[in-house]
């Protein structure tokens, strides 16, 4: 055990921190969910890839620094810390390119992630359909073979920012003899080509980042299939886990929250003995992002002797997402009737309450992590069938 | 050059825990537990001192292991698990500090022949039975009864024989925050030690009961119950870790550490009892069915050495007073002291 960062770590850490300061935006960015906003947090993207930030723990190869997994948890406290722009390109980043890294081919790799880290072409995922939510497996999108690749149609929905994307990824039914997990393929498509369409639907903040995309014989290419036909499961599998694990959940912006929060406290209350329980709340909510950053440390120092995270990524979704609901209903309380306001500085709480409150929904239910901690965690069985 | 962060510990550390662990099945089965709450286990007390763990923290010149809180975490968290009986944690703390101080207590204890207690001022003091050497902590130091009237009190674990005690007091070189921080994390450590025993046997229950013509492990409502004690043990130990290495290397935030530590110890504790005693349903609601003499432990350790409320009140005045002396931004872990 040593809580010490090396001189190296520390280093990088200021020239994270240096960077930052004289390049975030002093103003910020309007929601990177919206049309407008979107294209601002574009600009600020390609300046993050020219100096090497986008994508840091990536290969010098694709656009990153080769940064250790612990030096990625120092960035993004840096990063939230410095309170920079929401990550647009996370959804491919964070969600598509680990499943590249382990599934995918050397030229998908080649032409799909530096464009990525460089926010040349913007991904959305497209995971969901009206009748496949938690129960992903039972998506009913098909594709059909056909010289040189694919003819896709279906309806895939709740795909954020899929408005303002350039491509998406999903799961479609190649096999129609075949049901549930097995038959699947996993397939990247374009969503400007023709047969798709989309259609914008406002979030419960207001944003307008939602789509839905409808699918008629829309053209999909052999080399946009990743992993093998009729294995698509498997190969989403490898993306969910790694979205539910460290590489989009890290614990800076946790820790910022509750540094912020001690802030609001300090601003609206003063002391310790002005509110003693709200107090009390506040240290609690802070308390916590500090278990979910050692929690984290101890997590990566096993992956990064070798060890995995495996199925120990639903309790960390399970952590952060409660923790970060708790942490934002204290700063509902401490402003009290101004809380229903949302402008100006003090109504970005609502607005950021409002998004933790999806939290315990995406990236699976914590219903469903609950399941998978129980069953692959805890080893506890099934339900048996009655005959 | 200097490592990179690690939070992890060594394969020394490990085995040293997985020792005594094996070695309290042996020594402390449940039995040995009931056996507590009559009275003092003379044959536990000395098998443990012959285990050697009150040498852990004896330093090498006095011929002791030289260990440190780090080293001892993971053992106070098996003295935990067995639930065993007796001031065993409060000896190997105050081991290497009456060693130093040249009391009397230190050779007797090393060979199993006495008992340590400490207690805080104003609170009762556990394992107050007939010949155990006794001391009192308030914040300015600590001190030795030279003679103390015992009044026992009934508590709620029986193994812990509270008593409030009055007495002639001596003070006794030492550094009493320190010796107060070690404490409160070996009391935290402790409380995993027991979540970790009461989650495992409620698992393995909840895989072999049937009710319904399933396991009621089977049941998603079970399920989800044993999800969240999972967790909250979880989300806690690496606390605790933390306050085990800042207390080890004397860091900053030793005493902001071990409140947070004593914090989700405690509540992950509770909360693990909690679900323990509903998914066993009414069998662990009986005195004959082992789980209570854990579940009464954690009672009694979640609310000895300062409360979850004493506790968060110390964080919240940390990061709350003018100039905050808490990591507000929560970044800092600490350096090493001297």
């Amino acid at each position: 055990m040593n809580l010490v960062f090396s001189e190296q770590e520390q280093a990088f850490r200021a020239e994270c921190r240096a960077w930052l300061e004289s390049n975030v935006p002093p103003e910020r960015l309007p929601s990177g969910d919206t049309a407008e906003g979107f294209a601002l947090h574009l600009d600020w993207e390609r300046r993050l890839f020219e100096a090497g930030y986008a994508a840091v723990s990536w290969p010098v190869e694709h656009g990153g620094r080769a940064a250790t997994l612990m030096e990625w948890l120092i960035f993004e406290e840096e990063y939230y810390r410095a309170d920079a722009p929401q990550r647009v390109t996370q959804n491919g980043i964070f969600l598509l390119a680990p499943t590249l890294f382990e599934l995918g081919t050397e030229e998908q790799r080649a032409r799909i992630l530096r464009s990525m880290a460089a926010a040349e072409v913007t991904w959305a995922q497209a995971w969901s359909e009206p009748d496949a939510g938690s129960d992903l497996a039972s998506v009913r999108s098909t594709a059909r073979r056909v010289e040189g690749g694919w003819r896709v149609t279906g309806q895939k929905t709740w795909s954020t920012r899929a408005m303002f994307c350039d491509r998406a990824y999903g799961l479609f039914r190649t096999d129609p003899d075949q049901t549930r997990h097995r038959g699947l393929t996993y397939m990247m498509f374009d969503l400007d080509a023709p047969g798709v369409s989309r259609r914008g639907v406002e979030r419960l903040d207001g944003d307008e980042s939602f789509a839905e995309i409808f699918l008629e014989e829309a053209f999909v290419a052999d080399r946009d299939v990743i992993g093998e036909v009729g294995q698509g499961w498997k190969v989403a599998m490898a993306t969910t886990s790694s979205e539910r694990g460290l590489s989009l959940r890290s614990p800076g912006r946790f820790l910022a929250t509750a540094s912020r929060l001690v802030g609001l406290y300090r601003a609206a209350r003063g002391g310790f003995a002005e509110d003693p329980e709200l107090a009390r709340r506040v240290a609690r909510a802070w308390l916590d992002a500090q278990a979910y950053r050692l929690y984290t440390f101890g997590s990566v120092t096993r992956m990064m002797e070798g060890g995995e995270l495996g199925a120990d990524s639903s309790l960390n979704k399970l952590f952060w997402s409660e923790q970060d609901i708790a942490a934002h209903e204290v700063a509902l309380d401490l402003l009290g009737p101004r809380a229903e306001v949302l402008g100006g500085p003090e109504g970005r709480w609502r607005l950021d309450h409002e998004f933790a409150l999806a939290g315990p929904i995406y990236a699976g239910t914590n219903e469903i992590q609950r399941d998978i901690v129980a069953r692959r965690v805890l080893g506890l069985p099934r339900k048996a069938r009655r005959a | 050059m200097s490592r990179g962060l690690r939070f992890a510990f060594t394969e020394d550390q490990r085995a040293l825990a997985a020792g005594v662990r094996s070695a309290l099945q042996e020594l402390c089965p449940p039995e040995v537990v009931r056996q507590g709450w009559r009275g003092p286990v003379e044959d536990l007390e000395r098998g443990l001192a012959e285990l050697g763990l009150f040498e852990l923290a004896i330093p090498e010149e006095d011929d002791g292991l030289g260990l440190g809180p780090l080293d001892m975490v993971l053992v106070y968290e098996e003295l935990g698990r067995a639930c065993v009986p007796g001031p065993v944690a409060e000896g190997m703390v105050l081991a290497p500090v009456l060693q130093a101080a040249g009391e009397g207590a230190a050779s007797r204890l090393r060979e199993g022949r006495a008992r340590v207690s400490v207690h805080r001022d104003g609170e009762p003091c556990p394992h107050a039975t007939q010949g155990a050497w006794l001391f009192e902590l308030p914040r300015e130091g600590l001190f030795a009864y030279e003679s103390a009237e015992i009044s026992p009190l009934e508590g709620v674990d029986g193994s812990r024989h509270l008593a409030w005690v009055r007495g002639e007091l001596r003070p006794v070189p030492a550094d009493a925050d320190a010796l107060h921080d070690h404490l409160v994390l070996a009391t935290a450590a402790q409380l995993l030690g027991l979540a970790r025993h009461m989650l495992d046997v409620t698992v393995a229950y909840a895989k072999v009961r049937e009710q319904f013509g399933t396991p009621i492990g089977s049941q998603q409502a079970v399920q989800h119950h044993l999800a969240d004690a999972l967790l909250a043990l979880r989300f806690a130990a690496p606390v605790v870790y933390q306050a085990a290495w800042s207390v080890h290397h004397a860091a900053t935030w030793r005493g902001l550490h071990v409140a947070m530590a004593k914090v989700k110890a405690s509540e992950a504790a509770e909360l693990v009892g909690r679900v323990a005693l509903q998914v066993h349903g009414a069998i662990a609601y009986t005195t004959e069915y082992d789980l209570h003499l854990w579940l009464k432990r954690t009672w009694a350790l979640a609310r000895a050495w300062g409360s979850v409320r004493e506790h968060l009140d110390t964080i919240a005045v940390a990061l709350l007073e003018d100039p905050p002396s808490a990591p507000v931004d929560g970044i800092d872990l600490g350096a090493p002291r001297g």
